[in-house]
């Protein structure tokens, strides 16, 4: 009689036949944090550029909020998102709570302050280094950044990839304003939460091993972003 | 747009620039000191000669507009300096400042900052290159260049949108002696053209390239001659210090 395989083995096995709910799973999730990175890129790029080249009275009060809000606890974004949301909450008749549209919020409100940091620190170090070539090509501040931000370009494609990673690994705020509801709501690690606690092991460490290859995938992203181009290299 | 003439890239014009009564303090030091100075429309080159910390770097970014003096006011043609026209003053940062582009692309934006957009701006990033010698570097990422290439990129760049002036802000500083030389040519072939102000503390580069110096000392413009006359009979004991090397700060 064949040996029963492992929760290791039975993981592989799952992933190797893109078994239906696991696959299922990680769409859901790559749909909820590609969404959320992407309206985070529109708010948080513009919003790192005014903070790096504008001068405005409260400036440096207003970096070092965006600054500290980037260890935001997600437990505390979850919650609040839920008061937002919830039937008695300001938003609650748009009837969005447990809904993938109430973990895209949350997520956003996650990577927001991650983009808008690393976009202004990118942003102000450019413009100390090509801020007078920008003054003399007589930009205004729409045209100088923009400039600056496609100049940094490859920096910010690091911050958007930070903001990615801590979003797909985040399970506090979606299971609180997700609800972990199968076929609906039920991401990678609220899945994975979930199906330990149960004794499910082979589905949990199979999306363990996808989310870790995930992680992987994204580091080595930002390392090769991070190396000189060959054409850099060529001095 | 297309088909822009470039000496109408930019509309009014700059010249003279004036510098009235020019005061900047920093931490009680009074940087440029009360100076007056006018760039007219005579081609040619003239050099603000001075040791380190005399301001002349200062001034020259006082006239360009980049930055804002204490006291006295900057005019271009008569009127304010101001940001539409910051493409009829060429200038040349001391270390040159690369867009992450390619050479030709570096080129292209500051004509497209000029107004000069479409075939027309393509046909005159070519030119420049060309006449700067760089067009086997066209394609090349600017930021991976060499320092004396990044200069000459940078040179050509200013003179691109054909601007009226050219302020040069100790381009050949830290370059090899064959980079000081084709920096030198082009800044002489633009000068044939174009008034150029060019700050240095070279005596040797300004004996090369001048046609007018200006001596500069503790943010004053103590002397303002020939270069014959500067460097033959030096009218001030600070000036004489200067050729003689005495005078470091």
């Amino acid at each position: 009689m064949a040996a029963t395989p492992g929760p290791f083995g039975e993981a592989f096995r799952l992933i190797a036949g893109l078994e239906p709910d696991l696959v299922e799973i990680v769409l859901l999730s790559l749909q909820v944090t590609v969404t959320a990175v992407a309206l985070s890129a529109a708010a948080g790029l513009p919003l790192g550029a005014t903070l790096a080249v504008a001068r405005f009275p409260g400036r440096g009060a207003a970096v070092t909020l965006v600054n500290s809000l980037m260890g935001l606890p997600p437990v505390v974004v979850g919650l609040g998102v839920y008061l937002m949301l919830s039937s008695s909450g300001p938003l609650g008749p748009l009837q969005l709570l447990y809904t993938p549209v109430a973990m895209i919020i949350a997520q956003t409100i996650l990577v927001v302050p991650i983009v808008a940091a690393l976009t202004r620190q990118t942003v102000e170090d450019l413009d100390a280094e090509i801020g007078d070539q920008l003054t003399l090509f007589g930009l205004g501040p729409l045209a100088r950044g923009a400039t600056l931000l496609w100049e940094g370009r490859m920096s910010l494609v690091t911050a958007l990839l930070a903001g990615f990673g801590r979003a797909i690994a985040e399970v506090g705020a979606v299971i609180i304003v997700g609800g972990n509801i199968n076929h609906v709501t039920r991401t990678m690690t609220t899945a994975i939460a979930l199906e330990t606690s149960k004794g499910d092991l082979a589905l949990a460490m199979g999306l363990g091993i996808i989310l870790l290859a995930m992680a992987i995938a994204i580091n080595a992203a930002v390392v090769a972003l991070g190396r000189p181009s060959s054409a850099e290299r060529r001095t | 747009m297309t088909g822009k003439d470039p000496a109408q890239g930019s509309g009014a014009p700059v010249l003279p620039i004036r510098g009235e009564g020019l005061v900047v303090e920093r931490g009680g030091a009074r940087l440029i000191d009360g100076i007056d100075i006018k760039i007219g429309l005579a081609h040619g080159v003239s050099v603000i000669l001075g040791p380190n910390g005399a301001g002349k770097s200062l001034l020259l970014r006082l006239l360009a507009n980049l930055v804002q003096p204490d006291r006295g006011r900057v005019t271009w043609a008569g009127v304010a300096a101001d940001r539409a026209r910051a493409t009829r003053v060429g200038f040349v940062l001391q270390r040159p400042a690369m867009l992450r582009r390619s050479v030709l692309a570096n080129i292209a934006f500051a004509l497209a900052a000029g107004g000069i957009r479409g075939a027309e701006q393509q046909r005159l990033a070519r030119k420049a290159i060309e006449t700067a010698n760089l067009g086997h570097l066209a394609e090349r990422a600017a930021c991976a260049l060499s320092g004396g290439e990044q200069q000459r990129v940078a040179l050509a760049r200013a003179l691109a949108p054909s601007p009226e002036v050219l302020l040069l802000d100790e381009p050949s500083a830290n370059l090899d002696p064959a980079s000081v030389a084709a920096l030198e040519a082009m800044i002489l072939r633009a000068a044939g053209t174009t008034p150029v102000v060019l700050v240095t503390h070279d005596l040797a580069q300004a004996r090369r390239v001048a046609n007018r110096v200006l001596f500069m000392h503790k943010g004053r413009i103590l002397e303002r001659t020939g270069r014959e006359l500067f460097f033959d009979k030096p009218q001030t004991p600070e000036a004489e210090a200067f050729l003689r090397g005495e005078i470091v700060l």
